[in-house]
């Protein structure tokens, strides 16, 4: 194959930078792959590394700092027969640090070049995630404070199955290249080189020295063994395939006749872990089967199993249009502190107005009706009250039927759910108040 | 009659679905998270994608790099969430990504009130990009809006290569309510056009009558260039003034100078009125109750709801605002668009209710409003 280099527009690196290098190193790993320049995304960073998309005849996407695995992730996942390829400097190893022990986590087939120059070249030569300590760069004192992170050590522990490092100038970067492409799965070369306009300024950097410092590291067996696993798009489009379609929301089907009382407001006043929204819900159900127009707004705390629960619903024969409740017809009292989240809509309750209370619930004072059916006697515990409440309210006989109810039910329960939820509301039948 | 109960936030991941969305990532965040959780059971199935991403930064850009790739896109999120996309809404404005961003309102500032409802990011969602570029804003009233609003927003995305934001709000986001989306009509879905078969393509390249440029994706048989940097025609950077001038002006033309063709609205004009209402988003509810009361009691006043905010449907306002001598602008925070209002109509007399303290404005207020003259 040819060379993919785009003669138009040749590097642009400082006389000396290894950025050009790599360059070439990659262009030679392309051609030695046989790819064309329609099978290869190059999705770049920020900085000088940010500039090599510009460099090849590839699709290219350049974007934010630190982001560019985020565009390269949605890329693969869409487009699994592209190489992608994503050039990084050691500034959008930090910033993007979380995108990058995401990447190594998730194990997407993409590789990831970071161009690693010990400093932010393109600004000033600001101190990076990978500067040492005791060298001059363009932070003052800053750099000192900090300690350089061991790139291939850190993405290992992430979960990495492919993390190498080399060197700008090895013999064989061309095939440390190849060799990253070809693994599947996510693949990280550390590419040390020297960054003449800034960093080799001030601090003595030779391609020996990056020789001899690597020497000291200790060598590492890739693929890394205990992070060997599925590749990420391959194992996603396995597991979606198990999934069950869903072909359209449920619907139900209008089959009963409401009671005839217009418009009512109920609100379920409870705690957490009582199903109170699950109440709402089947509430209104019930009313979708009798063909009313429905509402449900809840409040809770962000506390799941801790804290008041109150779902507001209505139920009318018209369109309804603000949600909230100042004055309801019923009120189910299941939880003091469901009551007391809400002391203030006592005040408004009239007459007509219906209390359905539980057992020990303090009311402030209202002239609303009172009744308190014995839940305790049928033993009838405290996440099934809801429930219960709503069986009694439908013998009742003002705002939804038994038989709404029940069809509720069945639209919202299966199997052994649905029989142990039939079997309470009819336990209420006869549940004196 | 045939129902369905559905929150809000459903009917968005079921109108996603019908716009042809085959990706959506996102991050967790209350009030936003069951778009995500029934597009998880939506999406996978039917060979389309569902991604946790491990931020919401990351959740727009995987949506950026999918939708260069081809697909319809979407993200969801709220405030907080919102603020960490800035940077990736501005890439999208700049260089043409199509998207759609749901912004699940919760009540701000910052962290907030996760489990409660406002309109506070109305201001924010249009100017929080770097470049102040004009947006798409579309703000749902029920749920019927927001399935019918999300597949028009994929379609204004696709058409003008543009992030589409859907402004809901936790009172609509999770509140029930039932919806015959059967009998919804689905207006027919756009796709971005892809260039005329014979020259070269050229990435931005804008032929007369165009306002956006022909799409190609990334992957496909001819390699395609993205960039957040200032471009040229040909996806490269450049310091050419005149091309930059014109490109920026083209991006704040396309939106501005078509928004009459999708100003959704509805409108409840009386002719006796001397007060216009005019609102958006949950209190739209509140106040048809009160335009009802107010027409049953012999003092009937207007109402204006608008769905598209931004950019600011000025001649659909200037009209309906007709003789109306007064105009009583209504949302869930301390004044944002309100501001336009004001702007646009100079000569009228602009009274303001607002509220942000995690309550909805009950029809009673604003009928308070209407007699306090």
């Amino acid at each position: 194959m040819s060379s993919l280099l785009n003669t138009g527009r040749p590097p642009v690196f400082c006389p000396g930078c290894s950025h050009e290098r790599i360059t070439h190193g990659l262009d030679k790993a392309f051609q030695n792959m046989g790819l064309s320049g329609e099978q290869i995304v190059i999705v770049t960073d920020i900085g000088c590394s940010g500039l090599f998309d510009t460099f090849f005849h590839t699709h290219a996407f350049h974007g934010l700092h630190g982001r560019a695995l985020t565009y390269a992730t949605g890329l693969k996942m869409a487009r699994p027969e592209l190489t992608v390829i994503v050039t990084m400097g050691d500034g959008g190893l930090g910033i993007g640090g979380a995108h990058i022990l995401s990447a190594c986590r998730r194990n997407l087939d993409i590789t990831l070049l970071i161009l690693n120059n010990f400093n932010f070249g393109m600004t000033g030569g600001q101190f990076s995630a990978t500067t040492p300590s005791q060298v001059q760069v363009g932070s003052g004192f800053l750099n000192r404070l900090e300690r350089p992170m061991d790139v291939c050590r850190v993405m290992s522990s992430a979960g990495a199955a492919y993390a190498v490092r080399c060197s700008s100038y090895a013999k064989d970067l061309a095939q440390e290249i190849e060799n990253a492409v070809r693994f599947e799965g996510f693949s990280i070369i550390d590419i040390w080189g020297i960054c003449p306009g800034r960093y080799s300024q001030r601090n003595k950097m030779t391609p020996q020295i990056i020789e001899d410092s690597l020497a000291k590291l200790p060598s590492r067996t890739n693929p890394i063994p205990e992070n060997i696993r599925k590749e990420y798009g391959r194992h996603y489009r396995e597991l979606a395939a198990e999934q069950t379609p869903v072909s359209s929301p449920a619907k139900i089907e209008t089959k009963f006749h409401a009671p005839d009382f217009g418009r009512k407001e109920v609100v379920i006043l409870g705690s957490a872990g009582q199903r109170i929204i699950t109440a709402g819900e089947i509430l209104c159900l019930a009313g979708l089967t009798a063909g009313l127009n429905v509402t449900q707004k809840n409040e809770y705390d962000i506390t799941v199993l801790r804290g008041a629960c109150i779902s507001d619903v209505i139920l009318s024969p018209e369109e309804i249009g603000y949600t909230g409740i100042t004055s309801p017809d019923i009120v189910l009292a299941l939880s003091q502190e469901g009551v007391d989240r809400r002391k203030h809509l006592f005040d408004h309750l009239d007459k007509n107005a219906l209390i359905i209370r539980a057992e020990k619930i303090h009311l402030p004072p209202c002239n609303a009706e009172v009744q308190q059916p014995d839940f305790k006697a049928h033993k009838i515990k405290s996440s099934d009250r809801a429930l219960a409440a709503l069986s009694f309210l439908s013998k009742l006989k003002m705002v939804i039927y038994p038989d709404m109810l029940e069809s509720a039910l069945a639209h919202r329960f299966k199997d052994n759910i649905l029989a142990s939820a039939l079997d309470l509301v009819r336990r209420v039948e006869g549940l004196g108040a | 009659m045939v129902f369905c109960l559905m929150e809000g936030n459903e009917a968005i991941a079921w109108g996603a679905v019908a716009s042809e969305c085959r990706f959506f990532s996102g991050y967790p965040i209350t009030p936003a998270t069951t778009i995500f959780n029934t597009l998880l059971k939506l999406l996978p199935p039917l060979g389309g994608m569902c991604i946790q991403g491990e931020d919401e930064i990351a959740s727009i850009g995987y949506c950026l790099g999918a939708s260069m790739a081809g697909l319809k896109v979407m993200t969801a999120t709220s405030g907080p969430g919102i603020s960490l996309c800035s940077e990736h809404i501005s890439f999208a404005i700049g260089s043409e990504i199509p998207i759609v961003i749901v912004d699940v309102q919760r009540l701000g500032p910052s962290t907030g009130s996760a489990t409660r409802g406002a309109d506070g990011d109305i201001q924010f969602l249009r100017w929080g990009n770097s470049g102040g570029l004009p947006v798409i804003v579309l703000a749902p009233v029920n749920v019927k809006d927001c399935y019918f609003l999300t597949i028009q927003a994929f379609n204004l995305a696709e058409k003008f290569r543009c992030p589409v934001f859907i402004a809901s709000n936790k009172e609509i986001a999770m509140t029930r309510e039932n919806i015959d989306i059967h009998a919804i009509a689905k207006p027919e879905i756009i796709e971005r056009s892809a260039p005329p078969p014979g020259k070269p393509f050229v990435p931005f390249e804008i032929s007369s009558g165009q306002l956006t440029p022909y799409f190609l994706p990334i992957g496909g048989n001819v390699p395609v260039r993205q960039t957040s940097s200032t471009h040229g025609p040909d996806g490269y950077i450049t310091t050419d003034s005149d091309k930059i001038a014109e490109i920026q002006e083209r991006l704040k033309a396309k939106l501005v100078s078509s928004v009459n063709g999708f100003s959704f609205h509805e409108s409840y004009p009386e002719e006796r009125a001397d007060t216009l209402l005019l609102t958006y988003g949950v209190t739209a509810r509140a106040a048809r109750d009160a335009y009802k009361a107010q027409k049953k009691y012999g003092k009937p006043v207007s109402l204006l709801i608008l769905k598209t905010l931004w950019p600011v449907p000025q001649d659909l306002i200037r009209e309906k605002a007709g003789n109306a001598r007064r105009v009583i602008v209504m949302e869930m925070n301390l004044g944002q668009y309100v501001r336009e209002i004001e702007r646009i109509l100079p000569d009228k007399k602009i009274d303001f209710l607002g509220q942000m303290d995690g309550r909805l404005i009950t029809p009673h207020r604003i009928q308070e409003v209407i007699a306090h003259v």
